[in-house]
């Protein structure tokens, strides 16, 4: 079943096309990636689908609904959760706040609730700090609840973000460029809580990535933007060896010499 | 060299408030600092000095660590009590008690739009305008003066409402403030930082403009003169009679009508100021007070995290609003006059420095920005004028200048520089002390039900998250410090 459907999706700003025509279907339970080079118009693709910007043309369904003309914050509230290429944390909170206010759109809590101190408060309010913590121990942030967020090494503030995210309860994670600056062991530990979150809490997860370790590694489908437009589609193999992506990273020699190197394979092989 | 002694010296007030905060002591001690404030006062009644130990005995009550109770019990006695007692005996320190209470609940309202949501309004005090313009109508004669010509008021024309009504707009002041700020809020919450700043700043002085202008073609202000007179809600005389029976040997004079008012809107101050820390503390620590912060801290995060901007940004202009109008309310009919001169812009500007200067985003601190600009205000700075003026009248000489005090100039009145001690006081907080006198404190938070023991000494958390206090909590100031 598609979870999200995006049909002809086009964002300009003023003359320049960021996104063109993307038609892009993702279905339930999967990881897939979105590669493509600097400025190909995938962080402008993901603010589209997330309501940050509103596309001028086309139509975007997440699970039945369309986005088009939601709110971010309504979006949000439907089942889709992000992070941002730039860690954005609340840094003058606690990692436990952080999360807390990922659960926004769960809390039920009004301002009387809150004045009167009923008693839907207090319940409330205590699940959603267990709530908290079992998040903290499944991205492993145990011991560091009580710091602020602005104080933590830079690898632990990544997963103070996906656990933010994913305190909303979402259906689908967008994750922007998640092991940008990681060493290879955070790296791997990184791809490894990507694959529990969907095998274990059963999200469905979109991440653009440079990384094509982590990319070849985890997707199970990737789609290829460059100059906004999708230029390719499709499993991690066919992908590594299309000329158009290979083209698009390294340019149109590095393109043909992969073609030669292709046809001299086949040579080979018939030969 | 001096920086060294200087250091010396804070670590040896260090360890003597840790020495007192311990075991018994800071029972003693504050219970017996407070008996020493209060009968200074009442010995010597215009000692500055004496009225600084009695009003500073509450930084004790407040931080060491004592009970709560009996914190509550210390600090009941101090209001309800000695304060009734020794403002009536000087009813000078009752009016800058009762200032104190006004602003400080001026501060906290703006705290919640400043501090917590991070919105800068300049034009707060239009909120302020907005509750006292409307008891200001209500309560005096004006309704019926709207064709007279501004500043005539045909003898005998009756008030519009009776003056016990004044309960009731206590109420209405409070949803026409909050209603004011959802109108203004709704056009130009969209607007981020500097540009919102500039619209509240504008906002202000059209409040005031129109205080100054609605005297034609209705005349609904009066105009620059200002509503007078404005009724006060009456006070029953059996009631007084009975307590002047007690109060009258202890303050060692005839307590008169007007000295009950000021006691009156003193208490009334409080109840009110209680109230609003009350509600600013229990929204702060709730689904809302998180979502400002975290619209304060980054709002493309927070609105992707589902809040919805608009509407918490709304909701904490309202609040902050709401707490200026009733304030207006009761300054209204305390002074029993308003005109557009009480809020102009520099009144925003001075409740904003309060909230600055005690700690942006800490309740406790613009309690205590708000009192420390209020006793420099009446107290210091006019204290300071007086003692000059009078030295100018004196005879005396400086010796080894020659030079006679009473050629000094009327320019070098320390009240008229009111305002750049205030730029100066600012601008060294904001090199020394950015995060305010008393910093704002996060909440910090643990799972109780397991491992406790990982977390760490849960006294230590506790102490640290619940007091809030400048002495107890040095990692918050710190961390404060590397962010600004």
């Amino acid at each position: 079943m598609a979870l999200v459907e995006t049909r002809n999706v086009t964002k300009r700003f003023g003359g320049l096309q960021a996104v063109g025509h993307m038609d892009f279907v993702l279905e339930q339970g999967r990881i897939v990636s979105i590669i493509g080079p600097n400025g190909a118009g995938k962080t402008t693709f993901f603010n589209t689908l997330t309501g940050i910007y509103r596309p001028e043309e086309g139509e975007i369904i997440f699970d039945g609904h369309s986005l088009v003309g939601k709110r971010s914050d309504q979006i949000t509230s439907l089942g889709m959760a992000r992070t941002f290429q730039n860690i954005r944390l609340f840094g003058a909170m606690t990692v436990i706040e952080n999360i807390i206010v990922g659960m926004h759109p769960r809390l039920n809590q009004g301002m009387v609730d809150a004045l009167l101190r009923t008693k839907k408060f207090f319940k409330e309010e205590e699940h959603a700090h267990e709530r908290a913590f079992e998040l903290m121990s499944f991205v492993g942030l145990k011991e560091v609840g009580n710091e602020l967020a602005r104080n933590l090494p830079y690898g632990l503030q990544r997963r103070v973000e996906i656990a933010r995210a994913l305190a909303s309860d979402p259906k689908l994670l967008l994750l922007d460029e998640p092991t940008a600056g990681m060493n290879p062991k955070e790296t791997d530990a990184a791809v490894g809580l990507f694959r529990r979150l969907r095998d274990e809490l059963g999200v469905t997860i979109l991440l653009i990535e440079h990384s094509m370790r982590v990319v070849m590694d985890i997707s199970e489908r990737i789609t290829v933007m460059d100059y906004g437009e999708k230029i390719a589609e499709g499993l991690p193999v066919e992908i590594s060896n299309n000329p158009r992506v290979v083209e698009a990273y390294l340019g149109r020699g590095a393109a043909e010499s992969l073609e030669q190197q292709e046809s001299r394979n086949e040579l080979a092989g018939t030969g | 060299m001096n920086k060294g002694m200087q250091l010396h010296l804070s670590d040896r007030l260090q360890a003597l408030y840790t020495r007192l905060n311990q075991g018994k002591a800071p029972y003693i001690f504050s219970a017996i600092y407070l008996a020493i404030g209060t009968i200074l006062v009442y010995i010597s009644p215009r000692s500055l000095l004496a009225f600084l130990v009695f009003i500073s005995s509450a930084i004790f009550i407040y931080s060491f660590r004592m009970d709560a109770r009996y914190k509550i019990i210390l600090a009941a006695i101090a209001l309800l009590i000695l304060v009734p007692i020794v403002g009536v005996r000087n009813i000078f320190y009752l009016e800058v008690i009762f200032q104190i209470s006004v602003f400080a609940a001026l501060a906290l309202g703006l705290n919640i739009v400043v501090g917590f949501a991070g919105l800068l309004d300049l034009g707060y005090v239009a909120f302020y305008a907005v509750g006292a313009y409307t008891w200001a109508f209500f309560g005096s004669q004006q309704p019926f003066l709207l064709h007279e010509i501004p500043g005539t008021a045909p003898p005998g024309t009756p008030f519009f409402l009776p003056p016990n009504t004044f309960y009731l707009f206590i109420f209405i002041g409070v949803a026409a403030a909050a209603l004011t700020g959802i109108l203004l809020g709704t056009p130009v919450l969209r607007l981020r930082g500097d540009y919102l700043a500039i619209v509240t700043l504008g906002f202000g002085e059209v409040i005031r403009v129109l205080a100054n202008n609605l005297d034609k073609p209705l005349n609904l202000t009066n105009g620059p003169q200002g509503i007078t007179p404005i009724q006060r809600p009456t006070l029953p005389e059996p009631l007084l009679d009975a307590i002047r029976v007690v109060l009258n040997p202890l303050v060692g004079h005839n307590v008169s009508e007007g000295d009950f008012y000021n006691l009156f809107f003193y208490l009334a101050a409080l109840v009110v100021i209680l109230v609003v820390i009350l509600v600013a503390r229990r929204l702060d620590d709730s689904k809302i007070g998180r979502a400002w912060t975290a619209i304060r801290e980054d709002e493309t995060a927070a609105i992707a995290m589902g809040i919805p901007l608009v509407k918490m940004k709304l909701a904490a202009f309202a609040c902050g609003a709401s707490f200026a109008g009733v304030m207006g309310v009761l300054f209204a009919a305390s002074r029993t006059f308003v005109s557009p001169e009480s809020f102009s812009f520099m009144q925003s500007i001075g409740v904003l420095s309060m909230v600055i200067l005690g700690g942006i985003g800490s309740i406790p601190g613009v309690i205590v920005g708000a009192a420390v600009v209020i006793i420099l205000n009446l107290q210091i700075l006019q204290g300071f004028s007086l003692y000059l003026s009078q030295l100018r009248q004196s005879d005396a000489v400086i010796p080894i200048i020659n030079f006679a005090w009473k050629d000094l100039s009327t320019q070098l009145d320390p009240a008229k520089y009111q305002r750049m001690l205030f730029g100066i006081i600012l601008i060294l907080m904001m090199i020394y002390r950015p995060a305010g006198l008393i910093p704002a404190a996060r909440r910090k938070r643990e799972l109780v039900k397991e491992e406790v023991g990982v977390i760490g000494p849960d006294d230590q958390i506790n102490g640290a998250s619940e007091s809030g206090n400048p002495g107890s909590d040095p990692g918050s100031e710190e961390v404060r410090h590397g962010a600004r």
